[in-house]
């Protein structure tokens, strides 16, 4: 199982049942494949709607009917369509449970910097900013490290999605939970020593007492 | 009765050089393409653009910017168009990023009559930047002005000829807000139907917002 596919697996076990969330582009798409059974959440897209299904078929493409990401998608039935003031009404005003979103740098304090690299790679914001700060949950799913550099820091070095709003960090090689009192290593994945995570991560964090393996 | 349908040749008059035009559509999708295809046509140029995000470099807003129309863009979203980013990296077009959400409530704000609008959203970041903070029962806003435009143009599903407009799936989007808040309001119908066919209930834009009515052209 690659990096990526474990990450999206862990992240599925943090939804509950009835839950809205919006997953962000990327790796977090990849979450809604992995929901567990008898779980029933509810997709927001934020270019106007809830109830998002999967990718559309071929035969299934229709031209106004896309995810945020531009790529064609289904509804289910119950499905919602709306403008996107009332999109970032919901994003905004705490309407969403659970977000999930990539990072290129995320932070002790729970600041994340995910929109731009400045000189190289200027994207925009999108609703990021939105999503961050109006989420009830933010996860952050990303792998642990680029091009072997830790991407969980002290302090972040990017300019900021958010500040503080992060409350989860979830890895291939486990899982932390932004506290009051720091970053904590809630779960540790298989194979992977204490000693990978502290080589592999710049941030200061404590370990739980109760640290668990992480399932997937 | 006022009578609001137009040809596209028609409404091309009210499009001018150095105009302030919103544009609704999610990276082309509910983008009324024949009214872009129309500043094209017309040589229309100098526009500041108010979107979502630029598309695509062959779609929607994208077209603009590739043929060289556009001298500002205030977007939320560049990365889906190499060409925007090149010719802001060359000096040759003003980019002004602005977080999706406080987008349209800045749009929504003009349309409503507010004199701007309070949102968490930005604090901390770049974003805050020149702006005024103010602190609301502990928790710290950013003060973000309307936004306002000389045309809106907009891409409606079905539109009775008074400009009631009712949009299809996920081609609402920035449409509906971006219909209250310009000088002249252009929606470009996908289908023409008379007054009375569309149930009242269903209306998402009243057409009291509308100004112009052209049906979509036909490849």
């Amino acid at each position: 199982m690659d990096a990526r596919e474990i990450i999206a697996r862990r992240v599925a076990k943090e939804l509950k049942d009835g839950y809205v969330v919006n997953l962000g582009i990327g790796l977090p798409t990849m979450v809604a494949n992995f929901i567990p059974e008898g779980i029933k959440v509810i997709l927001h897209s934020e270019n106007g709607f809830v109830g998002m299904g999967r990718t559309a078929e071929s035969h299934e493409v229709d031209p106004d009917l896309t995810n945020a990401g531009g790529q064609p998608v289904t509804v289910i039935d119950g499905a919602c369509f709306f403008d996107s003031a009332t999109s970032f009404l919901i994003i905004r005003g705490g309407h969403i449970d659970v977000t999930v979103l990539g990072a290129l740098e995320v932070d002790q304090e729970g600041n994340l910097a995910n929109w731009i690299i400045p000189g190289k790679m200027v994207p925009g914001m999108g609703g990021a900013m939105d999503l961050v700060v109006g989420a009830k949950k933010v996860i952050v799913a990303m792998e642990h490290t680029a091009k072997g550099k830790p991407k969980i820091l002290k302090k972040c070095t990017l300019p900021l999605t958010a500040a503080k709003e992060v409350d989860m960090i979830v890895t291939e090689k486990g899982v932390f939970e932004v506290t009051k009192e720091g970053l904590v290593l809630t779960e540790i994945a298989e194979g992977v020593s204490m000693e990978e995570i502290r080589a592999t991560t710049e941030a200061d964090f404590t370990v739980s007492e109760n640290l668990k393996l992480m399932e997937i | 009765m006022i009578f609001k349908l137009k040809t596209h040749e028609e409404v091309a008059e009210l499009i001018k050089d150095g105009m302030t035009i919103m544009i609704g559509g999610f990276l082309g999708v509910g983008t009324p393409e024949g009214l872009i295809d129309l500043i094209l046509e017309k040589g229309v140029k100098d526009l500041t653009v108010i979107a979502n995000d630029t598309a695509f470099p062959d779609k929607g807003v994208g077209k603009l910017v590739l043929n060289k129309r556009v001298k500002k863009v205030i977007v939320s979203h560049i990365g889906t168009n190499p060409e925007t980013g090149r010719q802001m990296n060359a000096g040759e077009l003003e980019v002004e990023l602005v977080p999706q959400g406080t987008l349209a409530e800045r749009i929504r704000a003009y349309g409503a009559g507010l004199g701007g609008i309070l949102t968490p959203t930005g604090v901390g970041t770049i974003v805050e930047e020149g702006k005024e903070k103010i602190e609301i029962n502990g928790k710290t806003y950013l003060l973000e002005h309307p936004l306002k435009a000389d045309i809106a143009l907009v891409r409606g599903y079905k539109v009775d000829k008074m400009g009631n407009t009712i949009y299809r799936k996920s081609a609402r989007n920035f449409n509906p807000i971006m219909a209250t808040a310009a000088e002249k309001v252009i929606v470009e119908a996908d289908e023409i139907v008379e007054i009375g066919e569309l149930d009242p209930d269903i209306i998402v834009t009243p057409g009291i917002f509308v100004d112009f009515i052209v049906k979509r052209r036909e490849k």
